[in-house]
């Protein structure tokens, strides 16, 4: 039996074992990616005329994930203790909500400053509240996005019976980050003009 | 008041993290703005269409292969030393693998989709090639730094499943970039 488990155990370390469950989903999440891409490429005179958007674009990238993973992971704690309520009044749900939007606040004010220091030294300057303003109303509803992902993640895994961690966490940060260069495109769009 | 004090704790509690990835984002961010990043842009058309896939698909990848790693040693399956054991072996090689793999595809994909659509594009070959070396440079290095930090920290008694996070999204942003620059800069001297 325990060689067995040995064998098992092994099976799921080969390479073919890793590459055919990595991989297909690897494909999908770039074409899905091709999807912000597009809107890149759309707006290449927009981006490569103001390079200091181009500043921004990481973090819009990774941050959206990285909000929704902390809130998505902290519902699913919850979830696994049984202490979940899906309920406008349950006061801890407002808690999380509130501390994700005041990390959001502060993580892109700071991405705003840094990208006018970085846009003064080797891109093009552009005014600093015209990037504060991007930085942070592209933030912060990048933040309201994650957090409404990550509640309806959360609920349909709670419905279904699903463990969180393995099934919504990544959909959600995956698709925080598709859609952060989405929002910061719109954002941008709307400021500039 | 106190759901006020709590929110202040899990603000509190997340922030060094976010720092940490906001950090990362911006050095990232500052390389793609730079001029000779921007030539490389105009230059090879297509460039920007596959830069979110190129910086996304890096933390699955990787962020994969450090969560396999820590499941290994907590399970005793692994030994936090750069070993030719089999397992270990195997999931460095299926990185490699994916990790390659998948810098082609999203070079043939955005190559196709340029055709499609009817637009300039890049010649696929100039694609491929700027893929490839990048995603070989950033393959190598993430991989065995990713390994050294999550061993390290393994044997001073940490526990690596709260660090692979930070640790892939920061060498992920470090390194992807400079090597995506410096692909470039060799693509506009050969072709």
């Amino acid at each position: 039996m325990a060689a067995a488990d040995a064998d098992d155990a092994l099976d799921t370390w080969t390479i073919s074992h890793i590459v055919g469950t990595m991989f297909p989903i690897l494909i999908g999440l770039s074409m899905l990616e091709m999807g912000s891409g597009y809107v890149l490429e759309k707006l290449q005179a927009t981006y490569l005329g103001n390079p200091t958007l181009l500043v921004l674009v990481p973090v819009m990238i990774g941050m959206g994930g990285n909000l929704g993973a902390i809130l998505s992971s902290r519902l699913s704690t919850r979830l696994h203790l049984g202490v979940l309520e899906f309920d406008v009044r349950d006061e801890v749900l407002w808690t999380n909500v509130l501390a994700i939007l005041g990390l959001a606040a502060t993580v892109f004010s700071a991405l705003g400053v840094a990208a006018w220091v970085v846009g003064q030294l080797i891109a093009e300057p552009m005014a600093l509240s015209e990037l504060l303003l991007i930085s942070i109303s592209s933030g912060m509803s990048l933040a309201v996005i994650a957090i409404g992902l990550s509640l309806a993640a959360t609920y349909v895994s709670y419905t279904r019976g699903l463990d969180p961690d393995d099934t919504t966490i990544p959909v959600v940060t995956n698709l925080c980050d598709i859609l952060g260069v989405v929002v910061l495109s719109g954002v941008a769009i709307v400021v500039l003009n | 008041m106190e759901g006020r004090q709590s929110a202040w704790r899990i603000y509190r509690e997340s922030l060094p993290i976010l720092v940490v990835s906001l950090a990362g984002g911006i050095f990232a961010g500052s390389v793609l703005g730079s001029e000779g990043m921007t030539e490389g842009f105009e230059r090879f058309p297509g460039m920007l269409l596959l830069l979110p896939a190129f910086l996304a698909t890096r933390g699955n990848v990787y962020g994969a292969l450090g969560a396999r790693i820590s499941s290994g040693l907590h399970q005793g399956m692994i030994d936090p030393e750069f070993s030719w054991d089999r397992r270990l072996v195997n999931a460095v090689a299926a990185s490699f693998i994916n990790g390659i793999g998948v810098s082609v595809f999203i070079a043939v994909l955005s190559w196709g989709i340029l055709q499609v659509l009817g637009r300039e594009s890049a010649r696929l070959i100039e694609l491929i090639s700027i893929m490839v070396v990048s995603g070989v440079f950033t393959s190598t290095t993430l991989i065995f730094g990713l390994l050294t930090l999550v061993f390290a920290s393994y044997e001073y008694g940490l526990d690596p499943d709260n660090l692979i996070g930070p640790i892939v999204t920061t060498l992920g942003d470090f390194f992807g970039v400079v090597f995506l620059f410096i692909a470039l800069t060799v693509a506009e001297v050969i072709f």
